[in-house]
């Protein structure tokens, strides 16, 4: 910070010069962006940077149009009106925001011209649209930025070698892992508060981590290894993380940006916004940036106009998709496509360019996802010439892009693929018209991707006319559950595509009937399922065991919303976000069903489980562990014996000292009630005080008479005898 | 044991309370007729019929003779208990909410709204022996705080008035001067509209519910809090216990703002917590609305609860209840 000039300086200066400071209006005085001469802000330094984005806008919405024709004064209108005709189509030009320089010795002009547009996105769309436009032979327009001249002229005329700066260990950043109890991480967000916390069933509540107030504008979102914490905010998206706190580790600029997503293996991020058309008539304008996560350095982006960007998917006029660019080629981060009309852009990271130059031709294409592990694409193709061409269902390998399956199918409405997580398997939901067209049924075409000619099994409901509700596949096992039905209490079905004595063909393991659910859990190490009844059915949990085929427990979560297991699979959260006004806040469920601590939130936003990397034993590694799992517990029984312990020891003496606090006032209130108990008996008048023994309880008998009557009753004499 | 369901209000119920002996319960509730029932078998007694408004509160003189009620017609009347006749009228500008009579029953304290202008206010009467020579003279006025005052009670030997209503805050008075001696802080205190008050059965300490979800336990010589009990639900009602260690605190989300058709939602229950530890002991459910009026028999063995939903229900407690273990 530089030295702080008072006041009386101020004074002393002007008093020097001549100056009547009195006369001066401070707030007119104008200094030129960048210069401070000398006097730093005494704006948090931070802040200034933030800020950072906006204080360009002063000058980013100018650009310079150059290598127009030089033309005297005569023909100076004609050409304005050339100019203005062209860069009016591309924005609104700001009120006399068009200046064309004029030569005073020769009066004719000097071969460029100053357009201002309202926004800096005008600028940019009119910089990225002309820049090259040919007004004839030899008048090729060359247009920049305004602010980009001062980024030219700073490049220094002499090359000096970049100074290598000495490598700084980092920290490790996956620290989280190493905690000794093995647990797990969570954020949730409540009201403005950010907060992670240790899952810590033992203590059966949570740990907290970290706190932070306005960490984020809008969400936040882990990486997919769970190394990140992603924060979004109005200048850019920021990723946080470290060994023992959150520390910010690097910032995306992107104006607005409303959208992340990383890729799988969390090497890039990529960034979204949408812009309103300053023309109400034209489309949102859509900016895509992809940054390399570690460096912050953008690798690639994308713009244009939202219709570019929905075509295929369900986006409204406004929205596209999300995400419009999907991942592919496992962990890698190969690969990334997103469809356009009638094709299929695939490109590579190691140029970010589009494979073979040239995107997939598909006509027609609505769908398309990738295996979640290989570099295949499964893609749909619907029907087309009212039923004459077949909907279609393929498999494409990448980079060949050779087609290694492909299945016609007939009379479909629909489609909809779910890849297994090992990539093993895809099931294609086919949703088909009845023969009357006026309804539809459904059936399943199951992919057995890793086998040789990858063959297709359909496979049908017992009942075909019900509906489906959902459907999921057991991570990395060889399972799915189905729930169907059109009741308003549906079955769940259970299936495999191997069994001990048919392993070519998926066969049913068991339905569950009339089951209050509606959507399907599995636990990510797989065998759990969690069946839950969100939304209509209040909240009802089934947790259910798929080896045994046998509930575990059931309960309930009055009014959840969202379910979400631990990646480990050792813990359930279920939790009611704001989307309901009251109930909102969090439980805790260990795998089988028993509801381990429960933490109410007003203005309850988000709860995410921090993912894991995978694990670096081999297969045979883990099952060696799951055979001797005996010897293993033993060690953590014990632990858990001595938590268990030490609680209900601190618990007790807790208990204790809060009885005994409690004693000692009431007995203090005691002694003063009774030297105050003359003083009572004299305000009742000398009635015997309050003590309750003092009276007893006396059976008194009233009579009261109520009325008094007199009869005259007939005397019978023949009663007599 | 079920409990004794008692149907003699139309409207909503606002008080609970019994005599000494606890052998008589009244009801107040927005019908304009308090009633005295038994509060053992739960039968209707009588009525007390001349309030022309929603009746707010009452309280019963130590020697169950008297009866003083507070209404919103803007008047707080005294009745003979056993006849149920009128026996005095105190008019006011504007509805009364809360009544209490003073320990030997001369002095009662009555609040009153702010209406058309009006500041809410809280009034001591002078209550006559004799009915005949009863006067509608305030002995004491105080006015300040902001919006309505929801219940007004004595303190240790009349010296002290306390007071909670919708500004949250409570007050402690003297009740010779009108001069404020205590408030509740915002750190320890009440967040939002203070509902109700109980004093303990010795009169050392009192316990305050709010519409900030929690009841907090004061002293009151002193105003420090003691304990606090939070629940998910706004608190209409709270009571201590006179034999064990328990409170309990009833409420609900407030009418209005029950929009899903699962009664659970609303949580209408009367949560059991114990005392010194502020732990969850248990809930009792039945109402179909909030519960607004809650009251513990003077020997601990039964408690009765009023619900937005017109009912009494008289609750007396298994033998379970007497061993439970913390």
């Amino acid at each position: 910070m530089a030295e702080v000039v008072s006041m009386a300086d101020i004074e002393a200066t002007a008093l020097r010069l001549g100056i009547d400071i009195s006369s001066v209006d401070l707030d007119a005085i104008q200094i030129p962006p960048g210069e401070d001469f000398g006097i730093k802000s005494d704006d948090d330094e931070d802040l200034y940077q933030e800020d950072g984005f906006e204080m360009e806008a002063g000058f980013g919405n100018i650009i310079v149009v150059d290598n127009l024709p030089v033309v005297p004064p005569e023909k100076f209108e004609k050409l304005e009106n050339v100019v203005r005709k062209i860069y009016s189509q591309i924005g609104v030009i700001k009120d006399g925001g068009l200046w064309m320089p004029v030569n005073p010795e020769t009066q004719k002009t000097l071969g460029y011209c100053f357009i201002e547009y309202n926004t800096p996105q005008e600028a940019e769309l009119a910089r990225e649209k002309t820049n090259g436009y040919k007004l004839d032979k030899s008048h090729i327009f060359s247009v920049n930025l305004f602010d980009d001249f001062e980024k030219y002229m700073k490049v220094p005329d002499e090359w000096t070698p970049a100074e290598i700066k000495p490598y700084i260990p980092g920290e490790n950043l996956q620290q989280w892992l190493t905690d000794e109890k093995a647990r797990d991480q969570f954020v949730i967000r409540a009201t403005t508060f950010t907060e992670v916390f240790w899952n810590d069933p033992r203590q059966m509540m949570p740990d907290l981590v970290y706190r932070r107030q306005y960490w984020t504008e809008a969400f936040v979102q882990w990486s997919p290894l769970g190394t990140y914490l992603a924060t979004v905010h109005r200048q850019g998206a920021a990723v946080w993380g470290g060994a023992t706190t959150f520390n910010r580790l690097m910032r995306y600029a992107h104006p607005q940006v409303k959208l992340i997503d990383f890729s799988p293996g969390e090497k890039y991020l990529i960034t979204y916004s949408s812009h309103e058309p300053s023309n109400p008539r034209d489309t949102h304008r859509v900016v895509l940036n992809i940054f390399d996560v570690r460096t912050g350095k953008v690798m690639r982006d994308f713009k244009g106009n939202a219709d570019e960007f929905t075509t295929g998917g369900s986006g409204g006029v406004s929205g596209v998709s999300w995400p419009v660019f999907r991942w592919g080629g496992g962990k890698e981060d190969k690969y990334f496509a997103r469809i356009g009309k009638n094709v299929i852009s695939v490109y590579e990271t190691e140029t970010f360019t589009l494979i073979d130059k040239k995107s997939l031709k598909v006509e027609n294409v609505v769908d398309f996802s990738w295996s979640p592990t290989d570099p295949i694409l499964a893609l749909f193709v619907p029907e087309l010439g009212g039923g004459n061409q077949p909907a279609r269902v393929s498999l494409v390998q990448i980079p060949g892009k050779e087609e290694l399956r492909q299945k016609n199918l007939f009379s479909v409405s629909d489609c909809k693929m779910y890849w297994q997580s090992n990539g093993e398997y895809l099931a294609v939901k086919v949703d088909r018209y009845t023969k009357t067209k006026k309804s539809t049924y459904t059936g399943f075409e199951l992919f057995r991707i890793k086998e040789r000619d990858i063959p297709i099994e359909v496979l049908e409901l017992d009942n075909k006319n019900d509906k489906i509700v959902a459907f999921a596949w057991e991570p990395k096992g060889h399972r799915f559950a189905v729930i169907h039905g059109d009741n308003p209490r549906p079955d769940i079905s259970f299936y495999s595509m191997r069994t001990a004595h048919n392993t070519g063909r998926v066969s049913k393991l068991a339905t569950l009937k009339s089951k209050q659910a509606n959507a399907l859990y599995w636990s990510p190490a797989g065998r759990f399922i969690l069946l839950a009844g969100l939304k209509g059915f209040n909240g009802q949990l089934e947790f259910y065991n798929v080896d045994e085929l046998e509930t575990m427990a059931t309960g309930e979560h009055f009014m959840a919303t969202d379910i979400e297991w631990d990646p480990t699979g050792r813990y359930v959260a279920t939790s009611v976000t704001s989307v309901h006004e009251m109930e909102n806040g969090f439980h805790i469920w260990s795998f089988n069903g028993k509801l381990l601590y429960r933490i109410p939130k007003d203005h309850f936003y988000q709860f995410l489980w921090r993912p894991r990397p995978p694990s670096f034993l081999t297969a045979e590694k883990e099952e060696e562990i799951s055979k001797n799992l005996k010897k293993y517990s033993k060690k953590y029984e014990l632990e858990d014996q001595d938590v268990s312990l030490l609680l209900s020891e601190q618990e007790r003496k807790r208990r204790n000292m809060l009885l005994d606090e409690w004693d000692a006032w009431i007995q203090n209130c005691k002694r003063l009630h009774e030297e105050e108990s003359e003083l009572r008996r004299q305000l009742r008048d000398g009635e015997a005080s309050d003590e309750e023994e003092e009276y007893e309880a006396k059976e008194v008998e009233v009579e009261e008479i109520l009325d008094v009557k007199e009869e005259v009753v007939p005397f019978d004499l023949d009663q007599m005898e | 044991m079920r409990p004794i369901l008692m149907k003699g209000h139309e409207r909503p119920l606002t008080f609970l309370k019994y005599n000494r002996e606890g052998d008589l319960l009244f009801s107040c509730a927005k019908d304009h007729t308090p009633t005295v029932w038994f509060a053992d078998n739960g039968e209707r007694l009588g009525t007390y019929r001349g309030h022309n408004g929603a009746v707010w509160c009452c309280d019963v003189s130590r020697d169950s003779m008297r009866l003083i009620t507070g209404s919103a017609d803007q008047t707080v009347k005294l009745w003979n208990v056993q006849t149920g006749a009128q026996l005095y009228s105190f008019n006011f500008d504007s509805p009364a909410r809360a009544v209490d009579f003073s320990v030997g029953d001369k002095l009662a304290v009555i609040t009153t709204d702010p209406f058309m202008g009006l500041p809410s206010t809280i009034q001591v009467k002078r209550i006559a022996k004799d009915p005949s020579e009863q006067t509608g003279d305030s002995v004491l006025t105080i006015t300040g705080p902001q919006g309505r005052i929801n219940r007004a009670v004595w303190g240790p030997l009349n010296k002290t008035i306390i007071s909670g209503g919708e500004d949250a805050v409570l007050r402690i008075w003297d009740s010779e001067t009108g001069q404020l001696l205590k408030e509740s802080n915002n750190e320890t205190g009440h967040q939002k509209t203070i509902t109700s008050l109980s004093k303990s059965a010795d009169g050392s300490h009192f316990l305050s519910g709010s519409l900030d979800k929690s009841a907090k336990l004061w002293d009151i010589r002193t105003l420090t809090l003691i304990k606090t009990y939070v629940t998910e639900r706004p608190v209409n009602a709270v009571a201590i216990s006179p034999l064990l260690d328990h409170v309990v605190i009833g409420g609900g989300q407030d009418a209005s703002h029950v929009t899903t058709t699962d009664r659970r939602a609303g949580k209408f229950e009367a949560k059991f917590f114990h005392k010194i530890l502020q732990e969850e002991i248990g809930g009792v459910k039945g109402h179909f609305g909030p519960i607004n009026a809650l009251a513990f028999n003077p020997d601990g063995r039964s408690f009765s609860s009023g619900g937005e939903d017109g009912y009494v229900r008289l609750h007396h407690f298994d033998p379970e209840y007497f061993n439970i273990k913390m």
